[in-house]
């Protein structure tokens, strides 16, 4: 069972990462810096205002940098018959959508949160502010990459899939952003500790929810 | 090779809103090999991702002792890796059994990516990912499709190798598959439309209309078993 499992995180990994046509961890990664970047041209040399909203805009530009591996994440292996042949072998779907879902946040959440630190002197958040927006990444960030595996599941195999994948994420994505972004207002606990339970629901539900639906899909 | 069976119960397969076939029923015990012939888009795929258990039947029931191992048109190779790591993902989960590689004349093309090999390279490809699995039960959709006259020679004689050793096969094919003591299932035998001339009872098809569900459709005289032959 754990050299199945490593075998499968392993490929995962090495997908998700590299990802070869599709593009890989670095898309999103440059997607955020280039929205950190362009933030303060915006909005002008303000520091002050800058600093304040900041934090707010590193988590819409994460949210909208998850978008972008979605169509990446279930729709390849369906298309190869991956999914199939580990269904022939009695590996569950639920099994599997967990071990991607593992593979998708360490190829997501991480690079993400080391990104973070030079958008936020892009936007001149202090350091303690970069940490609560680093802790908030670390509960949110899950959550985010759970909602990417459900939602990528349910758009496999339908036309236009990878937009319909963006709209959906977005309302669903809304809890972690309030409280996620929240925690930087109010300065608390509370609101991280409210990211981190969101996320934790997620991912229970992600395991079952996109199972189903990738099973749905064979019919 | 451990003892196998695959058995199909009143099969019925509905796409859409026409029922394929009904009422189709075989049995196969170990050595024994099956041919699902009939023209195009009558259900042989359908019936094997039946029998594979990736599609719910819409009646009937599938026995199965032993594990499947299953070919369709789809490799299940990552395109981007070289075949010889392509098919290590699958010796690592299934185990270190031989996949006959280099009878299959694979040997050469190991550090070939994938995306690379032809439809015929390919198909060898998928076939070796099968010998490698070991199960006994083999589901074969179009097998010969895109290989060349010594591919075909060769398929032909690993699927009867199989059924020596004990094994299964069920082979989906509008080809001629040669392959001594084989069955055939002629699956134009099970269409659901009384004249057997309608594709089922397509709204559109001009037929009569598909009974309500749960009327029990299958009480209507069906021809159960004269397809083997």
């Amino acid at each position: 069972m754990s050299g199945q499992f490593l075998t499968l995180l392993r490929r995962d990994c090495t997908q998700l990462f590299l990802g070869g046509r599709r593009g890989g961890a670095l898309l999103p990664v440059l997607f955020f810096l280039a929205v950190a970047m362009l933030y303060p041209f915006a909005v002008g040399p303000d520091a002050p205002l800058l600093g304040k909203t900041g934090g707010g805009m590193i988590w819409v530009a994460a949210l909208l940098a998850a978008i972008l591996p979605l169509d990446r994440l279930i729709e390849p292996d369906l298309e190869l018959g991956m999914f199939d042949q580990w269904a022939l072998r009695g590996i569950s779907e639920e099994w599997l959508v967990t071990v991607r879902m593992l593979a998708h946040w360490l190829s997501f959440g991480p690079p993400l949160m080391l990104a973070a630190i030079p958008a936020s002197a892009l936007v001149g958040i202090d350091a303690e502010k970069l940490w609560l927006v680093e802790l908030g990444l670390l509960a949110g960030t899950p959550g985010l990459a759970a909602l990417g595996v459900m939602i990528a599941s349910i758009t496999a195999g339908l036309r236009g899939g990878a937009a319909l994948g963006g709209l959906l994420l977005i309302p669903l994505a809304v809890p972690l952003i309030v409280f996620g972004a929240g925690s930087l207002a109010t300065g608390g606990t509370s609101g991280l500790a409210l990211t981190g339970s969101f996320s934790l629901v997620l991912l229970a539900i992600t395991p079952f929810a996109a199972g189903a639906a990738i099973r749905e899909g064979r019919r | 090779m451990q003892e196998c069976r695959i058995a199909a119960n009143n099969l019925a397969c509905r796409r859409g809103d026409r029922l394929l076939f009904a009422g189709l029923s075989f049995a196969l015990e170990s050595g024994q090999a099956l041919q699902l012939v009939g023209s195009n888009g009558i259900g042989k795929s359908s019936l094997i991702r039946i029998l594979a258990g990736l599609m719910p039947a819409y009646s009937g029931t599938v026995e199965l002792a032993g594990s499947l191992g299953l070919v369709d048109e789809r490799p299940a190779l990552d395109p981007h890796l070289p075949l010889g790591k392509a098919l290590a993902l699958w010796q690592r989960i299934d185990g270190a059994h031989d996949n006959q590689a280099a009878r299959l004349g694979l040997a050469e093309l190991m550090d070939v990516p994938v995306r690379y090999l032809s439809t015929g390279q390919k198909k060898r490809a998928a076939l070796a990912r099968l010998c490698g699995q070991a199960a006994p039960v083999w589901l074969l959709d179009e097998p010969l499709n895109g290989l060349d006259t010594r591919g075909t020679a060769l398929v032909m004689d690993m699927v009867a190798e199989h059924c020596r050793e004990g094994g299964i096969a069920v082979i989906a094919s509008h080809q001629r598959f040669d392959l001594a003591g084989m069955a055939k299932l002629e699956l134009s035998a099970f269409l659901p439309s009384p004249s057997g001339k309608g594709r089922g009872w397509g709204l559109d098809a001009g037929g009569e209309p598909p009974p309500a569900e749960g009327d029990g459709w299958h009480r209507r005289p069906l021809p159960t078993g004269e397809g083997l032959r």
